[in-house]
C-alpha cells in the first residue's frame, strides 16, 4: 500500500477545509445554492463548498503516487473526511450561538445547505459522508490511466460550466433548435439530470475517440511533412479561423439576442480599453493605475459637446461623428499633460500617482466647483445617440458595431505599431530604460507617445461609452475601471492582442452572464490576480515573440560557427 | 540592483520648475487671499488644526507600516489600508459588546486598551497571512509582479471583509469618558482628539523604541541596509520580514480603533482604500523607509488636509472646497514626487530606488 | 587625428571623486585600452562619455563637437556605440529585435507612417532586417535571431551585444571588459574579432578590459587609470615596465621588489 504519510493528509485535509469555511462565511455557498446545475441534485452552492475538500483530496492522493488503488481511495476518503471538519464545527456552533450579529452570512440557510436540511446531528454526519465520498472520488480519479483521465476530467468540467452559464447556452441553443426542446433539456436554469448524464458519457466518449484518432494520425504520419506544406496547410487553416471569427463578430448580436449583445458591447468596451492600457503597460511597461481619467475624459467631452442641455456651450453644432476627433484629440492632450509630471517614475511610483491622477479627475468631475462644466454629482444627461447613415443607433446590437469597429481600428493601429521602430522602442524601454536610451532613444517622446496614444484609445471608449448609456456619472469613473481593465490584460497576458480579447471575455464577459457573481466579482479578480502571479504570470495567453526568421530555408542545425564571419 | 542614476531632461526639467513655481505662487496667494478677508477666527483655525493633527496621527501609524515594509523590502505594500481596515472592522463588534455589557463606560481605558489590541492581533494575522501568501513566494520576482499581487491582494480583502461582516456602515460606540470638549492652550477641543494624538505618539515611540534599542529591531534594520550581508551575518531574513509586517499590522491596527473612536461616521469595507493611499502619501513625504519621517509625514499631511480646504482653495474662490479634501492628499503625493521624491528626511531612496 | 578628445574630466558623487581631472586622446581607427585596478574608475568614465553621467568639470569632443552637455541618445545618434560589463540586452525580446532596436539612430520613419504602412517605412523595415541578420551572421549567430536574447549562451549574449553596438553604425565603440567570463581560447576568438572590427570596418575602438594577455595583445595605446587619475599612458610594452602601474597594481611593496629583481 506504500507510505501514507498522514501530516500530508493532515495539512491538505484541513487547507481544503479553510476553503470550504471560507467560502461559506463570506456568502458564496449560500448565494450561489441558488443556482441549480443539475435538477435539485446539484447546485452551484455545492460545488463551491466541496471543490476545496475535493481539491485537498486531490493534491493528497497525487502526494502519495507510489499507493494502490485501495491506499489511495482509503487517503481521499479521510482527506475529504477531514475536510468536513471546519464547515462542520461552523454548524455547530451557529446552532448553539446566533453568529449573525457580527458574521452575517452564518446563518441557518447556510447550516441548511451544508447538512442537506437535516439538521444537526443527522445532517452533519451526512455532510461529513458526502466529504469522505467526494474525497474518495477525487482520489479515485487519480488512479485512473492516463487515457481515461483527460476525457473524463474534461467531460466533467464542460458539464459544470456549461451549466453554470446555462443562460448563454441556453439563449444559443434556443436560437438553433427552439425554445421547445431547450425546454425539454433544462428544469428551470439547470440540466435536467438525465440530460447531465448523457451529455457525460457522450463527452467522455468523444474526447476518448478524438484522443485516439489524433494517437492514430500521429501514428499514421510519422513521416513529417515537408515544412512549406505544413505552412501552407497552417495558413489555410488560420484564413478559414479569421474568415469563421469574422463571420460570426459581424453576425454575433442577431444570434445571441438583445441581453447578450449588451455583455458584447460591455466587452468590446474593454477590449478597447484594454487595447490602449496594453500599450501603456503591455508595450512600454509603464503601469498606469488611472487609466479611467482617459475614459472619463472621453465621455465627458463627448457628453458636454452633444448633450442637449444647458451644460453644451454649443449646442446642436456637434453631433457623435463630428465630436469624436475632438474627443480623441482631448484624450491625446490629456495623456500628453499628465504623463508629463511622471515622466521620471518608474514602477510602484508611477502606479499610485496615475492612480491619484484618476482619483483626482473623479474627485473635481464630482464637485460643485466644476459643476457649472461638467454636471456635478448630476452628471450629464441627455447624450443623443448616434446616427450613422439615418439610422440611429440607439439598441445594444446596433451599439455593438460601433464598440466592435473602434476595437478592431485599436487592434490594428496595435498591430501595426507593435512591429514598428516605436513598438521596438517601447519594448526596449520595458525592458531596460537606461540602456535603451543609449541606444540613442528619446525616452521623453517614447514615453508621452505611449501615454497619448493609450489615452486616445481610451477617450474612444469614453465616447462610445457616453453615447450608449446617454448619461454619465462621476460615479461610472471610478478606480474600478482602471483596475478591471489592468486585471485583463494581466490575465491574458501583457503585451498580447489575443490575450486582451480573451481576458475581456472572461473577466468582463463572463461575470455579467453569472448573476449570482456580480456581487463576488472584485473578490474573484482579487484572488484571481494573486494566482495568476503566483502560477502564471505571463497570462492565459502570453505575448509572442515576434518571429522573423523562416526557419525552413535557414536551419543551419548544430551550434553556430564560433569564428566571426567577416 | 543598479545605482540610482540622475537624470538629465533639460526641457523637462524647465517645465517642471516652472510648474512648480506656479504652484508656489498659487498656494501663496491662495492664503494671502484667505488671510486678508479674514474669513476664520483664531478658535476656528485651532479646530481644524487639532483635528487635523489627530487624524494625522492616525496616518501617521499606518504610514509607518507602508515605511517599514519598504524599507526592508523596497516594495509598496499596496494592501496595507486593508490590513487598517480589517482591524478596524472586526474591532466594531468587541467595542459594541463591551458597550452592551457597560464594561465600555465602567472600565474605560481597560476596554479602549483590550479594544487596541484585538485590533492589533487581527491586523497582524492579516498582515502575516499576505505576506506568506502574496508576497513571500514572489520575493524574487520582477517588481511589477508583487505590486500586481498587492493590487489583487487589496481587493480580495476588501470583499472578503464585506462577505464576513456585511456591506452596511458601523458605528463605534461613544465612550463616555472621551465625549465632550476640554480646554487646550484657551481653546475648546473634544477630548478624543488630543487622546488620538498622545496614545498614537505613544505608540510610535514605543516603535521608534524597538527599531533603535532592541535586537530584533537591529536586525530590521541590517536587513534594510544590505539584505545579503545580514543573511552573512546569520540574521533570519524571513522572521525579520515576518517581524516587519506584524509590526506595521499591529499599528495599523490601533489605527483603526482609534479612527473608530474620532470619527462618528463608522466603519465599514471600504474604509481603507483612501486612509491606505493618504498614508502611503505620507510616507512619501516625510521620505520612504524613514521612520520619523513617516511620524511626522502623517501629522503634516493630516494638517494640510484639515487646513488646505478653507485655507487655500477657498482661497482661490473654489466653492464648497472641503469637496475636494480627498483629492488634496493626492495633489499632495504628486507633488511631493515630482519635486521632493525622496521626501522631507529621505535620502536612501535616492540609493535604494532602481 | 584625434577621434575623442576628452580634456580635464572630472566626476564627482558626494564626495567621492571617481573620475578626476582626466584627459584622453582617442586616435581615429585606433584601438585603445584602458585599465586598472577594480574601482578605478574607468566604467564610470565610459558612462560620462557616453552621457550617462554629466561631467563636472572638463570637456570631451568627439569628432570636432562637444558632446559633455548632450543627453545619451543624442550623444548615441553622433556615433558612440558601447556594451556592458554585466551584459544588458533586452532579455525579453529576440535577437533580431535587439540589433533592430540598436539601428534606431540609423531609421528615420514616423509612427503615423508605420500605421498606414506608407512604402517608405516597409523599404526602410525590410532593410534594417536585412542589415540585422547581416549583423546576426556577421558575429557568428546566424539562425538564431528569433530565440529570445535572455536565453541564449553567455558568449552569444556578448557578441550579440556587440551586434547591437554596430546596428547603430558607431564611429567609436565602446567596449566593457568583452571577455570578462572567457576562457582563454573564448578571449583569443574575441581579440581576433575586436581586431577585425576596426581593420574591415574602420571602427575606432575603446575598451576596458582586465585580461592583460587580451590589452597587450591588441591595444595600440594604454591608458592606466588609479583613483580616478591617469597614471601612465603609451604602448603596451611602456606600460609593462612602468614602475607605478605595477604598484597600482600590485601594491608598493611588490613593486618595489620587482625594482629590485629587475636591478639585480
Amino acid at each position: 500500500m506504500g507510505n501514507i504519510n498522514w501530516r500530508t493528509i493532515l495539512r491538505l485535509g484541513l487547507l481544503g477545509s479553510v476553503v470550504a469555511l471560507y467560502f461559506s462565511m463570506i456568502g458564496m455557498v449560500e448565494d450561489f445554492s441558488n443556482r441549480n446545475l443539475i435538477g435539485d441534485l446539484l447546485n452551484l452552492g455545492h460545488v463551491l463548498l466541496y471543490a476545496g475538500i475535493a481539491g485537498g483530496a486531490l493534491f493528497a492522493a497525487r502526494e502519495h503516487s507510489e499507493s494502490n488503488t485501495v491506499g489511495r481511495g482509503l487517503i481521499g476518503l479521510a482527506t475529504g473526511a477531514l475536510g468536513a471538519l471546519l464547515p462542520s464545527g461552523l454548524v455547530l456552533l451557529s446552532s448553539a450561538i446566533n453568529m449573525r450579529t457580527v458574521f452575517v452570512n452564518v446563518n441557518p440557510a447556510l447550516s441548511n445547505i451544508i447538512t442537506f436540511g437535516r439538521g444537526v446531528p443527522t445532517g452533519l454526519l451526512l455532510f461529513v459522508l458526502a466529504s469522505a465520498v467526494v474525497g474518495l472520488i477525487t482520489a479515485l480519479f487519480t488512479v485512473l490511466p492516463e487515457t481515461w483521465r483527460g476525457p473524463v476530467g474534461k467531460s466533467f468540467g464542460i458539464v459544470i460550466i456549461s451549466a453554470v452559464f446555462s443562460d448563454l447556452v441556453r439563449q444559443v441553443l434556443t436560437n438553433i433548435i427552439g425554445s421547445g426542446m431547450v425546454r425539454s433539456l433544462y428544469v428551470g436554469d439547470a440540466y435536467r439530470p438525465l440530460v447531465a448524464a448523457v451529455l457525460f458519457v457522450g463527452l467522455i466518449a468523444l474526447f476518448f475517440w478524438l484522443d485516439r484518432r489524433a494517437k492514430q494520425s500521429n501514428e499514421t504520419t510519422a513521416i513529417p511533412q515537408t515544412d512549406a506544406k505544413a505552412r501552407q496547410a497552417k495558413n489555410r487553416r488560420n484564413i478559414a479561423l479569421f474568415l469563421g471569427w469574422g463571420v460570426f463578430l459581424l453576425i454575433a448580436p442577431w444570434i445571441l439576442g438583445s441581453f447578450l449583445s449588451q455583455v458584447l458591447f460591455e466587452i468590446g468596451r474593454f477590449v478597447l480599453l484594454g487595447l490602449g492600457l496594453n500599450i501603456v503597460v503591455g508595450y512600454a511597461g509603464l503601469l498606469d493605475l488611472g487609466y479611467v481619467a482617459f475614459f472619463a475624459f472621453g465621455a465627458y467631452t463627448m457628453g458636454i459637446l452633444t448633450t442637449t442641455t444647458a451644460i453644451n456651450p454649443a449646442p446642436g453644432v456637434f453631433t457623435f461623428w463630428t465630436a469624436l476627433p475632438i474627443v480623441v484629440l482631448v484624450g491625446v492632450v490629456f495623456g500628453l499633460l499628465l504623463g508629463f509630471p511622471v515622466l521620471r517614475m518608474r514602477g510602484d511610483y508611477l502606479a499610485i500617482v496615475t492612480l491619484g491622477f484618476g482619483e483626482i479627475i473623479r474627485i473635481l468631475a464630482l464637485s460643485d466647483w466644476l459643476a457649472p462644466i461638467m454636471g456635478g454629482a448630476q452628471g450629464i444627461l441627455k447624450i443623443p445617440n448616434p446616427v450613422f447613415f439615418g439610422l440611429e443607433l440607439n439598441s445594444p446590437e446596433l451599439m455593438y458595431y460601433l464598440v466592435l469597429a473602434g476595437s478592431l481600428l485599436a487592434a490594428f493601429i496595435s498591430i501595426r505599431l507593435r512591429d514598428s521602430r516605436l513598438g521596438r522602442q517601447w519594448m526596449a524601454m520595458r525592458e531596460d530604460e537606461d540602456v535603451a536610451e543609449a541606444m540613442g532613444i528619446n525616452l521623453v517622446q517614447t514615453k508621452l507617445l505611449a501615454f497619448a496614444i493609450g489615452a486616445g484609445f481610451s477617450a474612444l471608449g469614453g465616447a462610445i461609452f457616453a453615447a450608449r448609456l446617454s448619461t454619465i456619472f462621476p460615479h461610472s469613473f471610478n478606480l474600478l475601471i482602471s483596475i478591471n481593465a489592468l486585471s485583463l490584460i494581466i490575465v491574458g497576458g501583457l503585451g498580447s492582442i489575443p490575450g486582451v480579447i480573451v481576458g475581456a471575455i472572461a473577466l468582463v464577459g463572463l461575470p455579467e452572464l453569472l448573476r449570482e457573481f456580480q456581487e463576488y466579482r472584485l473578490l474573484m479578480y482579487g484572488i484571481l490576480l494573486i494566482v495568476m502571479m503566483l502560477l502564471r504570470p505571463e497570462g492565459f495567453i502570453p505575448a509572442e515573440v515576434f518571429k522573423r526568421e523562416l526557419h525552413s530555408d535557414e536551419d543551419t542545425g548544430g551550434p553556430p560557427a564560433v569564428e566571426a564571419q567577416v | 540592483m543598479q545605482k540610482f542614476i540622475p537624470k538629465r531632461l533639460s526641457g523637462v526639467d524647465l517645465f517642471l520648475r516652472l510648474f512648480q513655481i506656479a504652484a508656489v505662487a498659487l498656494i501663496l496667494i491662495a492664503i494671502f487671499n484667505t488671510a486678508s478677508e479674514a474669513r476664520y477666527t483664531a478658535s476656528q483655525w485651532a479646530t481644524l488644526l487639532f483635528a487635523g493633527l489627530a487624524q494625522g496621527s492616525i496616518y501617521a501609524l499606518i504610514a509607518l507600516g507602508y515605511t517599514l515594509v519598504y524599507g526592508i523590502l523596497l516594495m509598496i505594500n499596496f494592501a496595507h489600508g486593508e490590513v487598517y481596515m480589517a482591524g478596524a472592522f472586526s474591532t466594531v463588534f468587541l467595542a459594541a459588546y463591551f458597550a452592551r455589557t457597560g464594561f465600555l463606560n465602567e472600565q474605560p481605558w481597560l476596554a479602549i486598551l483590550i479594544m487596541i489590541l484585538f485590533a492589533a492581533a487581527i491586523s497582524t494575522i492579516v498582515a502575516v497571512l499576505l505576506e506568506r501568501i502574496a508576497y513571500r513566494p514572489l520575493r524574487n520576482a520582477p517588481r511589477l509582479i508583487p505590486l500586481i499581487t498587492a493590487i489583487g491582494a487589496s481587493f480580495a480583502l476588501q470583499y472578503t471583509f464585506r462577505g464576513l461582516y456585511g456591506a452596511e456602515f458601523r458605528a463605534y460606540p461613544e465612550v463616555a469618558i472621551l465625549r465632550g470638549n476640554m480646554n487646550l492652550f484657551g481653546f475648546q477641543v473634544p477630548v478624543v482628539q488630543p487622546f488620538v494624538f498622545i496614545t498614537a505618539l505613544l505608540l510610535m515611540g514605543a516603535l521608534y523604541w524597538y527599531v533603535e534599542r532592541t535586537k530584533a529591531g537591529k536586525a530590521m534594520r541590517a536587513v534594510s541596509e544590505d539584505k545579503d550581508v545580514a543573511k552573512l551575518m546569520g540574521v533570519d531574513i524571513d522572521k525579520v520580514i515576518v517581524t516587519t509586517f506584524m509590526l506595521g499590522g499591529a499599528l495599523a491596527g490601533a489605527a483603526g480603533v482609534f479612527n473608530g473612536l474620532f470619527r462618528p461616521q463608522g466603519v465599514f469595507f471600504l474604509m481603507g482604500f483612501f486612509p491606505g493611499i493618504k498614508a502611503f502619501t505620507a510616507a512619501v513625504l516625510g521620505g520612504i523607509g524613514n521612520i520619523p519621517g513617516a511620524m511626522i509625514g502623517g501629522l503634516l499631511l493630516g494638517v494640510i488636509e484639515a487646513l488646505g480646504p478653507n485655507l487655500i482653495l477657498e482661497g482661490l474662490g473654489i466653492p464648497s472646497a472641503n469637496q475636494l479634501k480627498d483629492a488634496i492628499a493626492f495633489i499632495v503625493l504628486v507633488m511631493i514626487l515630482i519635486f521632493r521624491p525622496q521626501g522631507i528626511f529621505g535620502e536612501r531612496l535616492a540609493e535604494k530606488k532602481a | 587625428m584625434s577621434l575623442l578628445s576628452i580634456k580635464n574630466v572630472t566626476k564627482r558623487f558626494g564626495g567621492l571623486t571617481a573620475v578626476n581631472d582626466l584627459s584622453l586622446e582617442i586616435k581615429d581607427n585606433s584601438i585603445s585600452s584602458v585599465i586598472g585596478p577594480n574601482g578605478a574608475g574607468k566604467t564610470t568614465f565610459f558612462n560620462c562619455v557616453t552621457g550617462f553621467y554629466k561631467v563636472d568639470e572638463g570637456s570631451i569632443v568627439f569628432d570636432g563637437e562637444a558632446i559633455h552637455n548632450l543627453r545619451p541618445d543624442l550623444i548615441t545618434s553622433k556615433g558612440i556605440a558601447r556594451t556592458y560589463q554585466n551584459i544588458r540586452l533586452f532579455s525579453n525580446m529576440s535577437a533580431l529585435d535587439n540589433i533592430l532596436v540598436g539601428q534606431h539612430v540609423q531609421l528615420h520613419t514616423m509612427w503615423a507612417e508605420a500605421i498606414w504602412q506608407s512604402k517608405r517605412f516597409k523599404d526602410e523595415e525590410a532593410a534594417a532586417l536585412a542589415e540585422a541578420r547581416r549583423l546576426l551572421s556577421f558575429v557568428g549567430l546566424q539562425g538564431m535571431g528569433d530565440l529570445v536574447a535572455g536565453s541564449l549562451p553567455y558568449g552569444a549574449q556578448r557578441r550579440l551585444e556587440i551586434a547591437r553596438a554596430l546596428a547603430s553604425q558607431p564611429k567609436l565603440l565602446l567596449l566593457d571588459e568583452p571577455t570578462a567570463g572567457m576562457n582563454p581560447n573564448e578571449s583569443g576568438e574575441m581579440t581576433h574579432f575586436i581586431r577585425n572590427l576596426r581593420d574591415e570596418l574602420g571602427i575606432t575602438i575603446l575598451l576596458i578590459e582586465h585580461d592583460m594577455r587580451v590589452v597587450m595583445d591588441i591595444s595600440e595605446q594604454i591608458s592606466v587609470v588609479d583613483y580616478g587619475s591617469k597614471i601612465a599612458e603609451g604602448k603596451p610594452k611602456d606600460i609593462q615596465s612602468n614602475p607605478q602601474v605595477i604598484e597600482a597594481y600590485l601594491g608598493r611593496g611588490a613593486a618595489s621588489g620587482l625594482q629590485r629583481q629587475k636591478a639585480k
